[in-house]
């Protein structure tokens, strides 16, 4: 068993690969948060009347609002005036071709494996890049403006489509959702703008790599995607930060929407960077995302893959409005070393016939601690709901935590509504067997958790896929001890 | 001009309640009991009367009980006109029982006691306050603890009587000990009753609470059970709860228990308007085993909760929860259960579930299990369902010749068996089965040859 | 090729094995057999480097390393191989990913180039074919649904993947049909060559009907008590253990 431990050590002790940081010049505002950096925000993004509004309202309603308190979390205090609400890479008004951008972030976004170049565009996902909450570049565009899809940055929404975005904008989360739903609503500076338009289905991956740079800052982008009646989209969704030893904010909005029969992918690979092996530094992931199933027969996955961030406070729900509408919430939730996730979903249903399914996997490590949150309502008139939620958690290790928190509310008498959880630890039989046809322990475990994240692991798209599975065995380097 | 009126919290209330009855609550009382009775309503007025937004009442609301509550309170015992024994006949035919009567919470004076094996205590809480106040004392209070919950304060606030119970070490009490708590009154009452059960090293017990109610008067019962089990001693809880639907069973069971004991407690609640069972076990000593189970069978606009929390801190030890509702009309529901893992508690097993049916469209089921493992050396699971009548198996059974009322009992009896067949008393279960059959077709649900009128 | 001196085992304090000592050179095929509870399983074990036995006393030298010193994978690197009584299953990771691991991990030791997908593809069909294993089995997660006989099947697939110098059946008899039997022991029969050696642990003799063993030894209360040649199979089998028991004087 020491043997074992030591070598879980090693295999846990690898380290953080996407810690570098750029020297990119920002332009950023001064530290805190007033309503005057409200209004400077709104300005420097030359947003309309009705976006400021937005801004104000929230911001007013956040300041009566309270830090949510009861998530199986240890959230050390925050203050919110230490933080630069606005920190963009320096830049000319829009890059029109990838010889205009600057080098250093080319070269970041390459470090990060963003397919952001010609020969990476083959692989045929368009990509979104996100930098200190700043849409840096938007690639394919062109290309998806032919079948009448929209994929820029939320800034450029705001400009080109305002009536778009002032019609769904909020729609999903309003600004007086909860607390950092509200302060998002407030400050947030950029992020990623989506429109499928009836009847066409998106032909690649849309996705979007987030990352935070500058120091000091928040990260507080906005994601809105709208999908017209028959159409389909994937999204992908990837974030990154460097190494500080002080903890950084990202406190995000994710809206869906979906029509008739429209159909949204959301994965989502997280990877910020989750402090050091003593719990130092590292990013609080405090985001709201959630999708609203609004036209009939209309269908949202949530797909996730958790495994950087200090602290993981998260829960994609899904409204399902729509009659016959489906949801579905896969998750990968890893943690190790001094990591805290509170992270799950919601399924609230409304329509008849309506199907959400829930599959969770908990892996925790170190002195981690990792609770899944969820919530399944069925409504009077939800006739016939159906769900299905399956929690499994497994422990590496005797310092960590697991912990399992469903609520179930069921107002239908024709619903069915199953929920099962268990709670093991690593086998050491299936270490011992690998290691007798020769595969290392280190090996063995990754193996071992990526044969049990694999039915969620499954949902992803393929590259996403192999990314996460890598990503599963590197974070896990120096779990178990 | 209106008049301006002073708006009084039920909280303020139940402390010029308290303050003008302390000279009558204390009676009999030593300095740590009377000091556990400050203590707890202290640590009321800190909790208050909980509402939705406090986690753990998440699913019961209180506060609407307390504020319309304008209850009189038992403070005294209630003289009583007639002979129990006569009364008060049990109907489980050859089921031999000790029994003990409660009338409004007050320890009933004509109970005897002469029958049991030499050491063992069986009197009323009160007098044992005075006649073993250091027995009392190392247990009373510290298995339900008063800063951690409203209710549990309450009770230790008001507690005037109830039972206490002790069984030597290698005791073992062959027949069940039924502890018949009934609520009568001629006006809307408040009543709070306490016992305390210790059972010494390598003893045995059974005890058998029944709650009926004997007037069509409205009741709040605060009832606290405190249960100490030594090493390797077992104890099996059986409870029934029968009473009208103008009865707020607020009822709660806390245990510790040492090395290798063992415990087993069935909750069927048959009957009632709202019953809350709050059932909390610490194992603290290794090996130790405890099954947790319950059966609520709501109809009309009744509200059940089970709210079962298990912590595990020592190594080895096994727990099971099952329990299950059937929700009729448009009756409520809920399971909050927890089972919290220590980092000590190596090799423990702990299992829990909660299945629902809902009858109508009416009826709703909140269910809220939930696993808190600090451990890597555990086998833990939870489930939950929410549904109906498997309609497969109604089918075959219909395309057997049985018609589909019958077929439907019969599932529905099935489905309550499973919690049923874990009681050990086998007069007991058999009479239980009968009764829930009873109840699940519609008939009235007191036990048959009973004298009493529980049921308006 | 294999050397045990004075080698003492115990689990979880219990003392299992109590002096073995036994040689094994190439080219040799060796049973150990005995009565239920007699230490064949812990030797297996022990040999694997299960942790969960220890070592209390005794020598192992694996083609002159001292095996004692590796850690299970060094020695399943080694050319120790081990096929498990009952084999576990290992859920959501696939046969051909965990034998690809494997063997490559195993090549990566040796110093030679890790096979391409195609050519790790096409050594795994032709050891299907010789051990005449299901192909579906392989696309399935270790072990996971497999009957007995499909678990002991696997076990020799693997054998043949990873082309051990030495290999130990430890009870791969147990829970077959005499089909399945024939299969398994054909198997390990075509897999044979000189320069390797393997033991057959069992109880019964049904599985040296088909691999004629060299040396045969009855292991008894942790240490060996009579070793002979396959003729003790045919005497062990008419008198039963009980005979080795008398004769030991119990």
């Amino acid at each position: 068993m020491d043997n074992q431990n030591t070598l879980i050590n090693e295999v846990t002790d690898r380290d953080y690969r996407f810690g570098f940081v750029s020297d990119i010049a920002t332009d950023s505002i001064p530290k805190g948060l007033s309503e005057e950096v409200v209004r400077i925000i709104s300005a420097k993004k030359e947003e309309p009347e009705f976006m400021l509004e937005f801004r104000l309202k929230a911001y007013r309603k956040w300041l009566t609002m309270k830090m949510p308190d009861w998530a199986q979390l240890t959230i050390p205090e925050i203050d919110y005036q230490d933080i630069i609400y606005y920190a963009a890479p320096r830049q000319q008004p829009k890059y029109e071709s990838l010889d205009e951008v600057d080098p250093e972030l080319l070269s970041t976004f390459a470090k990060l494996g963003i397919p952001l170049e010609e020969q990476k565009m083959l692989a045929g996902v368009a990509v979104d890049a996100v930098m200190d909450s700043v849409s840096v570049k938007t690639t394919f565009k062109e290309n998806l403006a032919e079948l009448g899809i929209i994929f820029c940055s939320f800034s450029e929404a705001v400009k080109h489509h305002p009536d778009l975005v002032q019609k769904y904008l909020g729609m999903v989360v309003p600004p007086n959702d909860n607390f950092y739903a509200a302060l998002n609503c407030a400050v947030f500076s950029d992020g990623s703008f989506v429109y499928i338009p009836k009847g066409v289905r998106c032909p690649m991956e849309l996705s979007t790599y987030f990352r935070i740079n500058a120091k000091n800052t928040g990260q507080f982008e906005r994601t809105l995607i709208i999908a017209d009646s028959d159409s389909y989209v994937s999204y992908l969704e990837g974030c990154t930060a460097p190494m500080r030893d002080e903890n950084q904010l990202h406190a995000a909005v994710v809206e869906i929407i979906a029509l008739d029969r429209a159909e949204v992918k959301y994965s989502t690979v997280q990877n910020w960077y989750p402090g050091n092996k003593e719990g130092v530094g590292g990013i609080y992931n405090f985001v709201t995302k959630r999708g609203l199933c609004k036209g009939e027969y209309s269908k949202i996955y949530w797909n996730q893959v958790e495994t950087g961030s200090a602290i993981t406070w998260k829960y994609p729900s899904c409204i399902l409005a729509g009659d016959n509408s489906v949801a579905e919430f896969n998750s990968v939730a890893l943690t190790n070393n001094y990591q805290q996730a509170d992270t799950g979903t919601k399924m609230i249903h409304l329509g008849k016939n309506t199907k959400s399914t829930i599959v969770s996997k908990g892996i925790s490590a170190g002195h981690s601690s990792n609770s899944y949150r969820g919530l399944v309502r069925v409504a009077a008139k939800a006739e016939n709901a159906r769900n299905y939620s399956q929690c499994d958690s497994l422990l590496l290790g005797d310092h960590c935590g697991a912990h399992t928190f469903p609520y179930i509310e069921v107002g239908n008498q024709n619903s069915v509504v199953e929920h099962e959880a268990t709670t093991s630890k690593i086998g050491e039989d299936q270490i011992f067997y690998c290691n007798q046809r020769g595969i290392s322990t280190q090996d063995a475990i990754g193996m071992i958790v990526n044969g049990y994240a694999r039915e969620v692991i499954n949902k992803l798209p393929m590259e996403f896929a192999v990314e996460a599975q890598k990503l599963l065995q590197i974070s896990l380097e120096g779990s178990v001890g | 001009m209106t008049e301006s009126t002073i708006i009084e919290t039920a909280e303020q209330r139940i402390l010029q309640l308290f303050t003008e009855n302390k000279t009558l609550l204390d009676e009999g009382a030593g300095s740590l009991l009377r000091n556990h009775r400050e203590v707890s309503m202290k640590a009321f007025q800190r909790m208050g009367i909980p509402s939705r937004k406090v986690e753990n009442y998440k699913y019961t609301d209180l506060t609407k009980l307390f504020s319309l509550e304008n209850y009189n309170r038992a403070f005294r015992p209630t003289s009583f006109d007639f002979d129990m024994q006569e009364v008060f006949t049990c109907d489980v035919p050859e089921f031999d029982t000790h029994i003990l009567f409660h009338v409004n919470g007050w320890y009933f004076y004509q109970n005897r006691t002469d029958q049991f094996p030499k050491g063992t205590i069986i009197k009323s809480m009160k007098s044992a306050w005075k006649e073993n106040a250091e027995l009392v004392e190392t247990y009373y209070g510290k298995i339900a603890d008063s800063s951690a919950d409203p209710l549990v304060a309450l009770n230790g606030a008001f507690a005037q009587d109830g039972v206490f119970i002790y069984i030597p070490e290698h005791v073992v009490i062959e027949k069940p000990i039924q502890i018949i708590n009934l609520l009568r009154s001629d006006e809307d009452l408040y009543v709070t009753q306490r016992n305390l059960v210790v059972l010494g090293k390598n003893s045995q017990v059974k005890l058998m609470f029944c709650d009926h109610t004997l007037a069509i008067h409205s009741f709040v019962a605060n009832y606290l059970t405190e249960i100490f089990l030594g090493e390797d001693s077992i104890a099996d809880v059986y409870g029934i709860q029968n009473q009208h639907n103008g009865t707020a069973y607020l009822n709660g069971l806390f245990v510790h228990q040492g090395r290798n004991s063992q415990l087993i407690t069935n909750t069927i609640s048959l009957h009632g308007g709202i019953a809350r069972n709050h059932l909390h076990v610490d194992l603290l000593g290794e090996n130790a085993n405890a099954s947790l189970y319950g059966l609520t069978l709501t109809d009309k606009d009744q509200h059940s909760e089970n709210f079962t929390s298990i912590l595990h801190s020592k190594p080895g030890c096994h727990s099971n929860q099952i329990f299950k509702n059937v929700l009729d009309d448009s009756s409520t529901g809920a399971f909050t259960g927890r089972i919290h893992v220590l980092p000590g508690a190596k090799k423990t097993e702990a299992y829990q579930r909660n299945n629902s049916v809902l009858m109508t469209k009416a009826a709703k089921m909140n269910t809220k299990p939930q696993l808190v493992i600090d451990n890597d050396d555990v086998k833990c699971s939870h489930g939950a369902t929410v549904g109906q009548i498997n309609e497969e198996a109604l089918f075959y059974l219909m395309t057997r010749g049985i018609n589909e009322n019958e077929a439907r009992l019969m599932l529905m009896f099935a489905f309550a068996h499973e919690v049923l067949a874990n009681i050990r008393v086998e007069p007991l279960r058999q009479s239980i089965d009968r009764l829930v059959n009873k109840r699940l077709r519609g008939e009235v649900s007191r036990c048959h040859d009973c004298k009493l009128e529980c049921i308006r | 090729m294999l050397i045990i001196k004075d080698l003492h085992a115990s689990v979880e304090g219990k003392e299992i094995l109590r002096g073995i000592n036994l040689t094994i050179n190439a080219g040799e095929v060796h049973a150990i057999m005995g009565p239920n509870g007699s230490g064949k399983s812990t030797l297996a074990n022990v040999l694997a480097g299960n942790t969960n036995y220890e070592v209390t006393k005794g020598e192992v030298t694996f083609n002159g390393k001292d095996l004692l010193e590796m850690s299970a994978d060094v020695r399943a690197k080694e050319g120790l191989f081990l096929s498990f009584q009952y084999p576990v299953e290992i859920p959501g990771v696939s046969m051909i990913n965990f034998l690809k691991t494997a063997v490559n991990e195993s090549r990566k030791y040796h110093q030679l180039k890790e096979l391409s997908a195609g050519d790790f593809l096409k050594v795994m069909r032709e050891k299907k074919e010789l051990v005449q294993i299901d192909s579906q089995l392989t696309n399935r997660s270790v072990n996971e649904g497999f009957s007995g006989g499909e678990k002991k099947k696997n076990e020799i697939f693997q054998m043949a993947m990873l082309e051990p110098k030495l290999a130990i059946l430890d009870e791969t008899d147990s829970g077959l049909d005499i089909d399945a039997l024939r299969i398994v022991a054909n198997g390990v029969n075509l897999l044979k060559k000189p320069e390797n050696a393997t033991i057959v642990v069992t109880h019964y003799q049904r599985l040296l009907d088909y691999i004629v063993p060299d040396h045969v030894h009855v292991l008894y209360k942790g240490q060996i008590v009579k070793s002979a040649g396959k003729e003790l199979v045919l005497e062990l089998e008419e008198k039963g253990y009980d005979w080795i028991k008398k004769e030991l004087g119990e």
